[in-house]
């Protein structure tokens, strides 16, 4: 979905390049009760896979669930990555919806 | 007896002279500062912007918040604000259309006096306008609707993020700004609630110390400069009227309501005394 927002951000320091990843997304576990209605329950929402690549490679593959936090935020750190170098970022949830964001390495 | 009365008459013209000579507020804003300068004599004026984080005692927290601007989730509700901003009203206008140089740099004059209404007017009151007068639904029922309030806060933010920097500077120079200012300023004086707290108890006072184990408690001098911030314990931007409310509810006083004319006279209070210091607004705040 075009409106979920995937920020990615990386700062390269000492040899070690870190990746950070802030997704808005609602996170909901399916445990909730509506506000509206007592005896619903809000539909589970939550990013099931999350991917990073570099230069198209993957690199890493995370498997999130419902007990991380709205809006979350994930991090790697990498070993000799390039200036220039296109470090991407992928997830998708369990009701269909995808995003990914994108870095150049400096 | 006659003379004992007549002693007692001119103390009482004398006592009752005297507050009114010292009440102007560029002496109050003097003192104010004056009085966090010798609280606080290691911590630099600009400081004071980046809120409690600053203050002696409070490495911990600053070393957290240092970490979390490496990434500050703030980020997602302001780039919210940006869209809300940018995108165009059915007539054609935009937010920028409402306001003096495109909206750029000039929250740092907010809250001002409006001659013509004889009122008070934050930054949250002209966006709401802007839409009236371009026949767009406003933001309503701010007190109960969390939607509504925040997607308010995450525009003012970004309102707000185009005068980053901008040093505060607010014009009381009619007589009916300083009246507005007086009222404001005895609300921030005012012992209020079951706990029977001023807002100056803690945050002049207290300042710097930590409220029962986990509540830091920020010095006043700065309090208006990160706002709409993103507080940790609520997760998402929220307008300064919405801290007050939650304010007076922990001391145990009942809230007024948002955008209620007291709180924007606080206001009006509390960011005159943050005169001098540059805007920091959207932050993050404990």
């Amino acid at each position: 979905m075009a409106d979920i927002d995937t920020k990615i951000r990386t700062k390269t320091q000492g040899g070690v390049t870190d990746v950070l990843v802030l997704v808005s997304h609602p996170m909901e576990t399916g445990q909730r009760p509506d506000p509206k209605d007592k005896d619903k329950k809000v539909p589970a929402h939550f990013i099931q896979k999350l991917n990073f690549s570099l230069n198209g490679k993957e690199i890493a593959s995370t498997d999130l669930g419902p007990a991380v936090s709205k809006d979350p935020l994930i991090g790697i750190k990498l070993k000799g990555v390039k200036p220039g170098d296109k470090i991407k970022v992928t997830w998708s949830d369990n009701q269909g919806q995808s995003g990914s964001g994108e870095a150049t390495a400096s | 007896m006659k003379k004992i009365l007549l002693i007692l008459a001119t103390l009482g013209v004398a006592a009752g002279t005297m507050p009114a000579a010292v009440a102007d507020p560029a002496s109050d804003l003097k003192q104010f500062q004056a009085f966090f300068k010798k609280k606080f004599p290691t911590v630099p004026f600009d400081a004071y912007a980046n809120g409690l984080y600053v203050l002696p005692g409070m490495d911990e927290y600053r070393e957290q918040w240092d970490l979390i601007n490496e990434f500050p989730p703030y980020e997602l509700g302001l780039s919210l604000g940006q869209k809300m901003w940018e995108k165009p009203f059915k007539n054609g206008k935009t937010f920028a259309s409402c306001f003096k140089n495109g909206g750029k740099n000039i929250a740092q004059g907010y809250p001002y006096w409006d001659e013509a209404t004889q009122k008070v007017r934050t930054a949250e009151m002209d966006l709401n306008d802007c839409l009236k007068k371009n026949g767009e639904p406003e933001f309503t029922n701010l007190d109960k609707d969390q939607g509504a309030r925040v997607r308010l806060a995450q525009l003012t933010a970004y309102f707000y993020s185009l005068s980053k920097g901008q040093r505060i500077k607010i014009d009381l120079s009619s007589p009916g700004a300083v009246k507005a200012y007086e009222e404001g300023k005895k609300f921030w004086w005012q012992r209020r609630g079951q706990l029977n707290f001023a807002c100056s108890n803690c945050h002049m006072d207290l300042a710097g110390k930590n409220f029962g184990g986990n509540q830091p408690l920020s010095a006043a001098l700065g309090h208006t400069t990160a706002w709409p911030a993103q507080r940790l314990e609520w997760g998402r931007l929220e307008t300064i009227h919405q801290r007050y409310k939650t304010c007076n509810s922990q001391v145990r006083a009942k809230p007024f309501k948002h955008g209620d004319p007291i709180y924007n006279h606080l206001q009006l209070y509390e960011t005159y005394m943050s005169s001098g210091l540059p805007l920091t607004a959207p932050a993050m705040r404990n």
